[in-house]
């Protein structure tokens, strides 16, 4: 169990087990992407009839009358609108919840509380205070013959509930990553650049931002995937302009094409990049803080 | 801090630095509550206001084309309706049966599995990098579309998948069974395979905090592997089983997408009924379905917490 004991079977055991569950875990996603480069021939499932990127071109020229594309594009400007939010506001509220402020229990467990209540309770939540909001604008349109409310349709929107219902699910994570930091921050560093005359936005400037930047990387990432991914919170609260994944799970009964395959690994290789991206970033900071604190 | 604390050991203008105390941290407090603000905001529009306005929807009445502010209670007894007379279950009983059913197998399947990968990559994986690596292997699946991984499970499971092809070619079976996909079976492993990243992230938490040196006492005092296993590491990794299981348990019962698309849109759930009734704009009888579930959900996490201080004290 440490490590100046010899391996026993228990280990090699574990070690089975856990090659076993990282295959149940990857297996699938790879079997898909595999089935996706499909001959034309082929079907949903092996064997192989042929290689080819067939199916890829088929999704270039869009599938049937789903505009997958325009679809892609939306949940790739919110994912990056949500990430950018959730990096700002969790990395505020981090610096609130260390300074301590009366309500701060409250607003965390309001934060735990958004991350437990299922999905798709804050999605109707959020779909009903839409249409509310609506119907209360169309009655006082109605009241008061205003002409620029006349032709309202509705507030309902990617930037504006599923942009909401989206970060209902990425700030409670971007927040718990933000405590989890500031637990291990040293504040002597803060208090030495204020001792040499640092300004408070100075010191976020220069000496916190860049100190929690691998830390802010991940919160980045946890609000691009998370928000590119998310579906139960989106599908009451999008209107009428779907995102990916609720395009995604209507194609799941429709499309009996390898065409879907396709559509998963190019999905999967957004995703991927992202990560990938994401850790990169966060691994070169380390090692670049790293030699920097070997040379002073 | 050593320029508010150098006045006091002089002793004289004692009074001015306290003030200036007081004032810097009004400053700070201010503070505090503009950068908390933006949060605070995200939350009450988008997350308190929308639940409170289910509760107060639920109560609504509602015909084929409006929904109708009045008091009723009729959404509610709609979803009991049946419950209370007959011998049989109701629909609603029915439903949160089977959603129960589903929360209790992959909650059983996650912890098992999830405990078992924390434990292995704490207490086995010694480099720490290794650890690191490990650990985000298990995690990476998670930043990617469930729905996709829903998805492909269909060339494995399906009627001429890669199982039911391999097993007639073994001869185990002469005919493919029907029943791994859009099944009881299909859901249940495509919401251990979506979900147990969340009992492996919080258990591993826990146990990486857990001091090495009571281990080696537990070994020490001659307690065998099983013997430490269950009375040192458990009850210290139980705070985080108990996180992982309230996440698990609310994802699986609120959870429609996976019922929805592993089930072939044919198995019914608490989420899916709510959904259905969205679809056909009964806004106040899906927030009554909402507050119902949400108690339910509640109930739970309050059972499981209340369960977990009690073995504290005890």
């Amino acid at each position: 169990m440490t490590s100046d004991r010899p391996r026993g079977p228990a280990f090699y055991v574990l070690a089975l087990f856990f090659a076993g569950f990282v295959a149940f875990l990857y297996g699938p996603t790879l079997t898909i992407l595999v089935l996706s480069f499909q001959g034309p021939q082929g079907g949903l499932t092996f064997p192989m009839n042929g290689v080819s990127t067939h199916w890829f071109s088929r999704l270039w020229a869009g599938v049937g009358v789903v505009d997958i594309w325009a679809a892609l594009w939306r949940s790739l400007k919110l994912g990056i609108v949500v990430m950018l939010l959730t990096v700002v506001v969790a990395f505020f509220a981090g610096l609130a919840f260390r300074k301590h402020f009366r309500g701060e229990s409250l607003l965390f467990t309001v934060a735990i509380a958004s991350l437990i209540v299922p999905s798709i309770v804050v999605s109707l939540g959020i779909g009903l205070e839409f249409r509310l909001i609506d119907d209360g604008i169309k009655a006082l349109a109605a009241a008061t013959g205003w002409g620029f409310l006349q032709d309202h349709g509705t507030a309902m929107g990617l930037y504006t509930s599923a942009l909401g219902a989206h970060l209902t699910w990425t700030l409670p994570f971007g927040l718990l990553i933000m405590f989890a930091v500031f637990n291990r921050f040293n504040p002597a560093y803060e208090e030495a650049a204020r001792d040499l005359g640092a300004t408070g936005p100075q010191i976020l400037r220069h000496v916190v931002v860049p100190i929690l930047a691998p830390a802010l990387v991940g919160v980045a990432l946890f609000g691009f995937t998370l928000s590119f991914d998310e579906l139960a919170r989106t599908s009451q609260a999008i209107g009428g302009r779907n995102t990916l994944p609720l395009e995604l799970q209507g194609l799941t009964t429709t499309v009996t094409t390898p065409e879907i395959y396709a559509l998963g690994t190019l999905t999967t290789g957004v995703s991927l990049a992202v990560i990938g991206a994401a850790l990169g970033a966060a691994v070169w900071m380390q090692r670049r803080r790293a030699r920097r604190s070997l040379i002073g | 801090m050593t320029d508010l604390a150098l006045p006091a050991l002089a002793d004289a203008p004692a009074k001015p630095a306290a003030a200036g105390l007081t004032a810097r941290t009004r400053r700070a407090r201010a503070l505090a509550y503009l950068q908390a603000a933006p949060m605070a905001l995200v939350f009450l529009v988008f997350f308190v206001v929308p639940l409170a306005l289910t509760l107060m929807v639920s109560f609504w009445e509602y015909n084929e084309y409006e929904i109708i502010p009045a008091f009723t209670l009729q959404n509610y007894a709609d979803i009991f309706e049946g419950c209370l007379s007959g011998s049989d279950l109701c629909t609603t009983a029915r439903t949160y049966l089977s959603t129960l059913k589903f929360c209790f197998l992959t909650w059983a399947f996650t912890l098992l599995i999830g405990f078992t990968v924390a434990y292995f990559l704490t207490f086995h994986v010694r480099s720490p990098t290794t650890q690191m690596v490990l650990f985000l292997v298990c995690t990476i699946p998670f930043w990617t579309s469930n729905v996709i991984r829903m998805i492909s499970w269909i060339p494995l499971l399906g009627r001429n998948g890669l199982i039911n092809d391999t097993l007639r070619g073994i001869g185990l079976i002469d005919k493919p069974i029907d029943g791994l996909l859009y099944s009881d079976f299909a859901v249940v492993l495509a919401f251990v395979h979506l979900n147990t990243v969340f009992m492996i992230v919080p258990i591993f938490n826990s146990m990486a905090r857990i001091d090495r040196s009571l281990i080696e006492a537990a070994y020490d005092a001659g307690a065998t592997g099983w013997q430490t296993l269950w009375n040192v590491i458990v009850p210290l990794a139980k705070p985080g089983i108990a996180i992982g299981s309230i996440f698990v348990i609310t994802l699986v019962m609120g959870d429609f997408v996976t019922v929805g698309v592993m089930g072939g849109q044919q198995i019914a759930s608490v989420g899916k009924i709510i959904q259905v009734q969205m679809s056909v704009l009964q806004f106040p009888a899906a927030a009554a379905n909402a507050v119902v579930l949400l108690c339910a959900v509640m109930v739970m996490i309050l059972t499981m917490s209340r369960l977990i201080d009690l073995r504290k004290e005890l």
